[in-house]
């Protein structure tokens, strides 16, 4: 599949889950492809970075279900801040570990899990749907039942996989992209390299193989598809182009000029522009 | 050396510590018999002093690279411990993190989500991260670099980590622990009767006066305040000379 065929399956109003954290092996090409369509007033799930930047500075978020949103290097998300300011970006405010669980309760096909994190907190307080479970055992304790978390869709992008869609991370940490395609009705796997099944064990443990293909609908081969965010072994974070978007986002002006050199063509006219880029910097 | 000279020189030495010394020692003692568990912080000063603890009196913690590995001190990698499992070190509660705070009330409550409105913030933070699941399941304690009103405040706008009245009116003090807050001018804690925020130790060079100007809440202040305790001889050669050559802790934290 191409990127914009994946977003050709996605419509107005979905709840779509994406991978990676923060600012790393976020599906940046399949964001970017989301920006091109006409796809918007989604609810987004996310251990937020820039792909909840560039949707949100787009208006194409409706909801926010996300407990942070930030580009590691770069401590705040500048569109993400800029849209909760001007009160563009509703948020479902969740802790890191409600977000985890809430995934899992629906990979499980269960409609809560309980856990202790969030009782007490202001998530409470902004989130008056949330209950509460007591436990039927003789400790008695009162916990929060997190719901489920269940997605139309979900986007991420790995470091290698095969056409049927098993996928396989080759860097320090999986995230929870298994857990988002397994919460999802459909999901998509971009990845830096589509390689035969054969090889996928060829270097690497059984372990890295993290997406099963029972879970996938479609792979796309988005080499540096995760630009500009971190995806090791790959490659790093691209420190110098993350400086200039959020340096961009924080003026109007800027912003419009980013668009139209970096956001205006298809993803080949994405990856040529970051490359003149690199040539100027350098 | 002998009496007087000895005495001399160790006052010599006393007036030669940085604020920003003393800050670590005081955030290396939150990790001091904690156990074989993880130590955890996000700022230099704090990391300085979980270091500055694992190299002198608690080599038994655990330390992180930042990202997904367990490290010794020299880097060498003995565990893996992606996000996922990171979740599990905190809610199965071997693990004592020191995070930072934008808003801090007397009760210990934590904001690192938004200042102003929730719906329509004047400024939107972080989000509230794991706070909350930080709060509720392991000790949690306070690393804040610049003690201003602004940031001890009577009432926080989003309540991201959990204080002490919050915690007892969910029902939720099982695994709730606040063990200290260190900031920039003094060592604080909640030893008192309705658990509210208590100066413990104050900074050399620290008056009563300057912390309760900067705290905008009314902090319990005994009569007889302690010192923050002197850094040894050898954990000052540690954090110059080994932990902080750079002196990056002094970029952190300026006297004042």
């Amino acid at each position: 599949m191409t990127a914009d065929e994946v977003v050709g399956r996605l419509r107005s109003g979905m709840t779509i889950g994406i991978g990676g954290w923060g600012s790393r092996r976020k599906p940046m090409a399949l964001v970017r492809a989301l920006l091109r369509s006409d796809v918007t007033d989604l609810t987004v799930v996310s251990y937020g970075g820039p792909d909840v930047g560039l949707l949100a500075a787009a208006g194409k978020i409706r909801t926010l279900v996300a407990a942070f949103a930030t580009l590691d290097s770069i401590p705040l998300e500048p569109h993400f801040g800029a849209a909760r300011q001007r009160g563009s970006l509703a948020m479902v405010e969740l802790d890191e570990a409600m977000v985890m669980w809430g995934l899992t309760a629906a990979a499980q096909r269960l409609p809560f899990m309980p856990v202790r994190a969030g009782l007490g907190s202001g998530v409470m307080d902004v989130n008056p749907s949330l209950r509460t479970v007591t436990s039927p055992y003789d400790d008695g304790e009162e916990l929060l039942a997190v719901p489920a978390l269940r997605l139309d869709a979900a986007l991420v992008h790995l470091n290698r996989a095969d056409v049927h869609g098993n996928g396989q991370y080759l860097g320090p940490d999986p995230y929870f992209d298994d857990l988002f395609c397994e919460a999802a009705d459909t999901a998509y796997v971009s990845c830096e390299r589509i390689v035969e099944t054969s090889e996928l064990l060829k270097d690497a443990g059984p372990q890295t193989l993290l997406v099963k293909r029972a879970f996938v609908h479609g792979v796309v081969e988005t080499p540096n598809g995760a630009h500009f965010t971190s995806c090791a072994p790959d490659h790093d974070r691209d420190e110098t182009f993350q400086r200039a978007y959020a340096q961009a986002a924080r003026d109007p002006d800027a912003w419009r000029a980013f668009t139209a050199r970096f956001l205006s063509g298809d993803e080949d006219a994405y990856q040529a522009a970051v490359a003149a880029f690199h040539e100027e910097e350098a | 050396m002998t009496g007087a000279a000895a005495q001399g020189a160790a006052a010599q030495a006393a007036t030669l510590i940085s604020r920003s010394e003393y800050c670590v020692v005081a955030c290396a003692e939150a990790w001091r018999d904690n156990g074989e568990i993880l130590a955890a912080a996000m700022a230099p000063v704090s990391s300085f002093g979980a270091r500055l603890a694992k190299r002198s009196f608690a080599p038994e913690l655990l330390l992180t690279d930042g990202e997904a590995m367990l490290v010794g001190l020299d880097g060498e990698v003995e565990g893996w411990l992606p996000y996922r499992r990171h979740l599990t070190m905190v809610t199965g509660g071997k693990r004592h993190v020191m995070m930072g705070a934008s808003q801090i009330d007397r009760y210990g409550n934590q904001n690192i989500s938004c200042v102003g409105d929730w719906s329509r913030p004047a400024r939107q933070l972080l989000g509230v991260r794991g706070a909350p699941v930080n709060t509720l399941n392991n000790p949690v304690s306070y690393w804040i670099p610049r003690h201003s009103p602004r940031v001890f405040v009577e009432r926080v706008d989003m309540v991201s980590g959990v204080g002490h009245d919050r915690a007892a009116a969910a029902g939720a003090t099982r695994f709730h622990r606040i063990p200290r807050v260190v900031s920039d001018l003094g060592v604080f804690d909640f030893e008192t009767p309705d658990r509210s925020m208590r100066l413990a130790s104050l900074h050399p060079g620290v008056t009563v006066d300057r912390v309760r100007q900067a705290t905008g809440f009314d902090l319990v202040i005994g009569d007889d305040v302690p010192y923050t305790r002197e850094p040894t001889a050898e954990e000052l050669r540690l954090i110059r000379m080994v932990i902080d050559p750079d002196g990056l802790r002094d970029r952190e934290v300026t006297a004042s």
